[in-house]
Parts: structure tokens; sequence; C-alpha cells
């Protein structure tokens, strides 16, 4: 029951990172071409 | 040069480009320090090729900063110096530089900023909700395996915690939606899953505060999640289709050069046009507001406006109506009307008094959700009563008949409509057909009718060579004379032409008459046979447009003309009535034309020299008889018939009303496009249907054990989830139902992969 009190707080933690890396990625324009992103890592000369 | 272009397309491009600098400099968007932003449509863009061909092209050129193609949207942002060493930089190169790698790029009005917000919101909810779910159905199953007291209790705060806000920022689209409906007296899908979502959210937090042992928060997250999902889905693919097609080919011009009183020339917005000034025309531009020739003569397209096919002579007094074509002469006319005011607005006018089957159209998620939801929330108060008054636990009675609104709530309902639908226009869209929104979808594969326009829908408004008389010399001698005209006859005729043309100089143009040129053996003219021959009588064979060829007003060859037929049209018509629709042909054009294409194709059903109006009252009169029509058409003449139509489809050459008023567009050539259609929109019709059968199949088992009071929230949950995935499951079909056949259809794409992976190192 102890541990509940750091585990929960880590949990809920790591799962608000990726949120926040999720909502930084769709805000710094990383959904708005995603055809053009999927050519675009066979192409290495830029 | 990439594999996605080929070079006949290129040099059909290249005399096509004439966007000047002020209308570039128009659609620009200045983004200081001398930096100008402008964004082109490139709908012709497709791969990776694509990408580095056109991106490398215009880093090129000195005027560039920046250049970035999105291939979703099928645009490049380009980034440009409005100086370059200190003089005035020229973007049309842009353009060139475009055109000449083989790309077409169009300039459009960017409105579609709005519809991005709203689709990144949407997705920002779907990520909440997602991250909302996972963590709480964490915590709920730490309870399902067996914790309990105070850790439960601890759990369940949790969890309502982090539900509030969930319910607040994601639920907001469901509330907003459900209140608009209620506020008109209606019901919509929204108003069931608005109640079960506060009212298990309501329930579980007062389980929660009286240590109870059942919370539904899982529930109620979940829900959201998933439904939002479906929301998305349905924005995204109405958002690509209309990014799509306002990137098209813009006929209504942006601007025109207007001539001052001191012969100053001034280009200027059309919206700035203000009645009585003078417009200079040249040969290749399109009228900007209606107007009367001062002076020049020319021949002018009218074919977009009238449904016309063929070129109008036009001298000084004639009236030009917005939209038309000048093909041949220069010409300065003096508006009569302003933009707002021109020939667009009345057909907008048209337009809006046409809307008719499709406002009254309730998409089937509604319609269903009309049915649905009285009994549902019937059934849970029966649920509320029952269990009250026979097991007399007012409390117990209460809960149960909330697990009942949210094993019944519309998950998988939510989700059968909108991703068979996406499923399905992303298969259409890879073929180049692009449907607007998902009503569309339903609407066509309810109908029973398609009724086509002429000019430029069933026909390319392009005319063919398909009889010719006289000796090889003189033919030679005709070409080399056609290849001096922009006329579409002379074209047509040079470029048909199999032998090889003469050089000639000295040929003069005659607009509205034909073309002359005097060589040592005499006047040669070509045109047509009131100009070339003296004394002829009018023509005689009103179907076909003749050309004739004379010395001296002596006949020496004669050519005849019929407008093509779009690739693919009969076959497309032939498909149609085979399965059962009855085609007809609504056309502005003259009888004889008219009859003779309706004949072509096997049409029974014509209307000829019909008006924007009669092509409306057709429609309608169709609609009294019972039938559902599906209008195809592409001019500004069919808008009103395309709004009134129960569902309708455009070329992507059609003008922008007509693209508007649309609800499918297709980018290729091929009428091939209105079966295919058809048949996917019946396609996923079927699954919808079989989806729907799944949820409703999902609820005669799950009811009952809600009312008998046995679903805890791990049963709803499992139920849920498990129902949502066979919808989703049973939609994705429709990708493999669709692929099964045109395998040709993706075989390029497999061969530029390999070409880009062996371009690498």
């Amino acid at each position: 029951m102890n541990l509940l009190i750091y585990f929960i707080p880590i949990a809920l933690l790591m799962g608000g990172a990726g949120l926040a890396a999720f909502l930084w990625s769709l805000r710094s324009g990383q959904y708005d071409d995603l055809e053009g992103a999927s050519w675009r890592v066979l192409d290495d000369d830029d | 040069m990439s594999c996605c272009v080929d070079p006949d397309s290129v040099i059909a491009l290249a005399k096509d480009n004439n966007a000047s600098r002020d209308e570039l400099l128009l659609a620009s968007r200045p983004l200081g320090d001398g930096l100008l932003q402008v964004d082109l449509s490139v709908p012709a863009a497709h791969c990776g090729a694509c990408i580095t061909t056109i991106e490398s092209a215009l880093k090129r050129l000195p005027v560039v900063e920046q250049a970035r193609v999105n291939l979703t949207s099928r645009r490049v942002s380009c980034v440009w110096r409005e100086t370059v060493d200190g003089k005035p930089s020229d973007p049309t190169v842009i353009l060139d530089a475009l055109t000449g790698c083989g790309y077409r790029g169009h300039l459009f009005t960017a409105a579609a900023e709005e519809d991005d917000k709203a689709r990144t919101r949407l997705l920002q909810a779907v990520g909440l909700s997602g991250f909302a779910a996972t963590n709480i159905m964490l915590l709920s199953v730490s309870v399902w395996s067996g914790a309990d007291a105070a850790t439960r209790d601890l759990f369940h705060w949790i969890s309502a915690a982090i539900a509030a806000p969930t319910l607040i920022y994601a639920g907001r689209f469901f509330y907003a939606s459900a209140w608009n409906a209620l506020k008109r007296g209606r019901t919509n899908m929204d108003v069931p899953i608005a109640l079960a979502i506060t009212l298990s959210y309501a329930v579980s937090l007062w389980e929660t505060i009286h240590h109870g042992e059942h919370a539904w928060f899982d529930a109620t997250v979940t829900l959201l999640f998933f439904l939002l999902i479906g929301r998305t889905l349905d924005h995204v693919m109405r958002n690509r289709a209309r990014s799509a097609i306002t990137g098209l080919a813009r006929l209504v011009p942006r601007g025109a050069t207007v001539l001052n009183d001191d012969g100053q020339r001034r280009y200027m917005p059309v919206e700035e046009i203000a009645v009585g000034d003078r417009i200079a025309l040249t040969a290749g531009e399109r009228v900007p507001v209606d107007a009367t020739v001062i002076s020049g003569a020319s021949d002018v397209d009218m074919s977009i406006v009238t449904g016309e096919s063929r070129p109008v002579a036009v001298s000084v007094g004639s009236e030009l109506k917005s939209g038309a074509m000048n093909l041949t002469g220069s010409l300065t006319v003096r508006a009569v009307a302003t933009a707002r005011d021109s020939l667009l607005s009345e057909i907008i006018g048209l337009m809006e008094a046409a809307e008719g089957g499709r406002a009254r159209y309730r998409r089937i998620a509604d319609r269903a959700a009309s049915y649905y939801s009285p009994v549902v929330h019937l059934l849970a108060l029966i649920t509320f009563l029952g269990w009250g008054i026979f097991g007399g636990d007012w409390k117990q009675a209460m809960l149960i008949s909330v697990a009942v609104l949210i094993i019944t709530c519309p998950c998988a309902l939510g989700l059968a409509v909108p991703v068979v639908q996406v499923v399905a226009a992303g298969e259409l869209f890879r073929r180049g057909i692009m449907v607007k929104d998902g009503s569309a979808m339903e609407r066509l594969a309810e109908i029973d009718a398609v009724a086509f326009d002429k000019t430029g829908t069933l026909t390319l408004g392009r005319p063919r060579l398909v009889d010719s008389s006289g000796e090889a010399g003189d033919r030679a001698i005709a070409a080399g004379m056609a290849a001096h005209s922009r006329h579409p006859l002379s074209m047509a005729l040079a470029g048909q032409f199999d032998a090889l043309p003469a050089a000639l100089d000295g040929v003069r143009e005659i607009p509205g008459a034909g073309l002359e040129t005097i060589r040592p053996d005499g006047i040669w003219r070509l045109g047509n046979p009131r100009f070339a021959l003296t004394g002829a009588a009018a023509e005689t064979d009103e179907a076909r447009s003749a050309v004739v060829l004379s010395l001296d007003g002596r006949e020496r060859a004669r050519f005849l003309f019929e407008d093509m037929l779009r690739p693919g049209a009969e076959g497309a018509v032939a498909a149609l009535q085979q399965r059962g629709f009855s085609a007809y042909m609504l056309s502005g054009d003259g009888r004889a034309v008219v009859a003779d294409t309706a004949r072509r194709l096997g049409i029974d059903g014509w209307f000829a020299a019909l008006t924007p109006k009669g092509k409306v009252e057709v429609c309608e009169d169709l609609a009294v008889k019972g039938h559902r029509v599906l209008m195809v058409g592409d001019g500004i003449n069919d808008a009103p018939a395309l709004a009134a139509a129960y569902v309708s489809m455009a070329p992507a050459s059609a003008a922008d009303v007509g693209r508007q008023a649309a609800d499918l567009v297709f980018l290729h050539e091929s009428l091939d496009a209105v079966p295919d259609a058809i048949d996917m929109s019946r396609k996923a019709g079927r699954l919808i249907r079989e989806n729907f059968a799944l949820a409703i199949g999902y609820n005669v088992i799950a009811v009952p054990i809600a009312i008998a009071g046995y679903a805890t929230p791990l049963i709803a949950a499992v139920a849920m989830s498990t129902s949502s995935l066979i919808v989703v499951a049973n939609a994705l079909r429709l990708g493999r139902m669709a692929r099964r056949r045109p395998a040709a259809d993706r075989q390029p794409r497999t061969a530029i992969l390999s070409e880009a992976m062996g371009t690498a190192p």
C-alpha cells in the first residue's frame, strides 16, 4: 500500500509525459503531412 | 523528369500558364523582411520523387527562399523575396519552374485554415481522452483484480480526478452538438451520448463518495475516446476532400487589366472593378465581370457559361458573361456589372433557391438515433421503475438503469458509419474521386437516375477531326494556316492532321470568320463556309462543324469536326444503363448537336437548349416522379442543377462554382469515375447496414444482462470494446474488397518506391 504513494504518481507522470509529447508533436505540425513524411524518410540528400 | 509525368503533358502545359506577377502578388501574404509566402496547389504531385523534383527545382531559383511540398494537401508553400539584387523580382518564374518539371501549379485563396484548427482541436481531445482512458483503465483493472477498502477508494478518487477534466475538455463536442439538436426540438446521435457520459460520471462520483464497489469512470472515458476517433475520422475525410477541391484550377480570374482614362494600365482585383471601367482582354484571358465589347473582335468560348460547344463570334456591342474565355483577338470591354452582380451571383441565387433534397436529407446515423434513443431511454426508465417498484431498493434501481444506459450507449454505432465512409472515401481518393462529406456517399448509394450535362462532361468541349476531303498538298496548307490560330477548330486541325504542315507566313486572322493568307497563286482562306466560299449557303449539317479551305473563293478541301467524347463516356453510360439506372442528358447546346451526342452514347432521354433554370426544373420534375437523381455537370450553368439534384458530381475541370456545388469531384479525365463512385458508395452502404446489424446484435445480447442487473463495469468495458473492434474490423474489409479488383492501379506505386530506393546510395 505504501508503495502506491510512489508508483501512482510515477505512472501518471509517465502517462502525462506521453500526452505532452503528443500535444507538442501535434502543435509543431508533425501531423500536417503524413503522406509526404512517409516519402521523405527515403530521401537523404538534404 | 520524374516517373509521374509524361513528356506530352509538359508540352501541353507549356502554353497554359498565364498568371501574371500582379496576380501572384495578390495571392501572396507578406511575412516581413521583404519576404512573401504564396501557397500553390499542385494536384499532380503524388509521390516522393515528386517532392524531390518540385523542391529542388524551386530552390534553384534565386527568387525563392524556401519551398516545401505538402503531399497530403497537394500543395507547395513557397517563400519568395520581393527584391533580388535591389530589383523587384518576378515570381512568375515559380510557376514556370513548376511547369518546366511537369506540374501545373494553381493559385487559390486560403480559406482552409479554419478547418485545420478544428482538426487540431479534435486531435488534442483524442489525445487527452486516450491518455485518460488508458490510465483509468489501469486503475480499474487493479480494482477488478481485488483492490478493496481504502485502496479501492483511492483508485476511484484518482479516476474521478482524471475523468472530470476529460469530460469537460473532450466531451464538449458532444455537449455542444446535443444542445444544438435539443434547442431545435430534435434528437441526434449526441443526445444519448451526452446523457450517458454525464449520468455515468455522476453516479460513479456518488458511489465513490459513499465507498461503493462499482464505478464507471473507465466506461465514461473509453466511450469518449472511441466516439472522438469516429468524429475525427469524419472530419479528416471532409477536410482532405475540401482542401484538394479548393486547390484545383480556378476559372474566374482573380484580377484584370483596367485601362485608366489617361491610357495607363493597372492590374486590379476583380472585386474592385466598377461599372463603366474599361478592361483590356488579350487572347486566352477569361472575362472577369459581365461586360460589353467597345472595341476589337474575337471568338469567345462560352461553353462553361451556356453549355454551347462552339465558339461565338463577338464584335463591338456584343455582351459578354463573366467566365467566358476570349480565344482569338484582343478586346477592350466596358464592365456593365460588378463582380458581385455578375452572372455568377445570379447563378448563386438560383442555387440557394434550388437546395432541396440535400437540406432535407438526414444522415443515416441521425436517423438511426431517432429510433434508437427513445427506445433506449424508455428501456432505462422501465428498468428504473421496475426495479424500484418490485425490488423496493430505489438506489439499486438507479444504478441498474444507469448500467443499461451505458451498455446501450451507441459506441459501436458512432464508429459504424464514419469508419466505413473514411475507408470508402480513401479508396475513391486513390482513384482520383473526392467525396466532400459522408452524407454525399450515403445519398449516392440511393440514386436511381443519372443526369449528365453535355459540353465539358460527356464531351470534352474539344473538337475532333472526323472527316476530311481534298488533296494532301492542300491539306498541308490548311494545317500550316491553322497553326497560326488559337481557335479550337484550328488547334484541332493543326494538331490532329497527319500531313506535314506547310510553312506559311503572313497569315491573318479574321475573328469570327477564319484565316487568310495571300500567296503568289491567290488568296487562300480557311474558315467557315460563308467566309471561305463566295456565295455559299448556310451550313447544312448542324451537328458537325465544317471548316473549308478555299483558293480565291473556290473550295479546295473540307474538314468536318465533332465534339470529342470524354474518354470512357460510352462505357460509363452503358455500364449505368446496364445496372438499371436511367440516363438523361441536360444541355444548353442546340438541338441537333445534343441529339447527335445522345445518339452516339445511346441516351434516350435528352433535353436541349436548357437555361440554368430549365436544368433545375428538369431535375425537380424527375424528383417529383420519384427519382433520385445524380447530376453530373461542370459549367456555371449547371451549378443550380448540381445543387438541386439529390447528389451531384463534377469533373475537376469544372467552373469554381460548379465544383463548390458538387458533392463529389473527379480528377481523372475518364467518366468511369461515375459508375466507380456509385459502386463504392453502394458497397459502403452495405457495410454500414452490416455494422448496424452487428451493433444491434450486440445490444440484443447485452441489454438483457444489464436489465437483469448483472452488468458490472468490467462486463461493460469488455462488451463495449469488443463491439467497437468488431465494427471497425468489418469496415476495414471494404479496403480489401475494393483493392482486389484494380491491380493495375497499384502497380505504379511499387515501381516508384523501388526507384526511390534505387537512387538512394
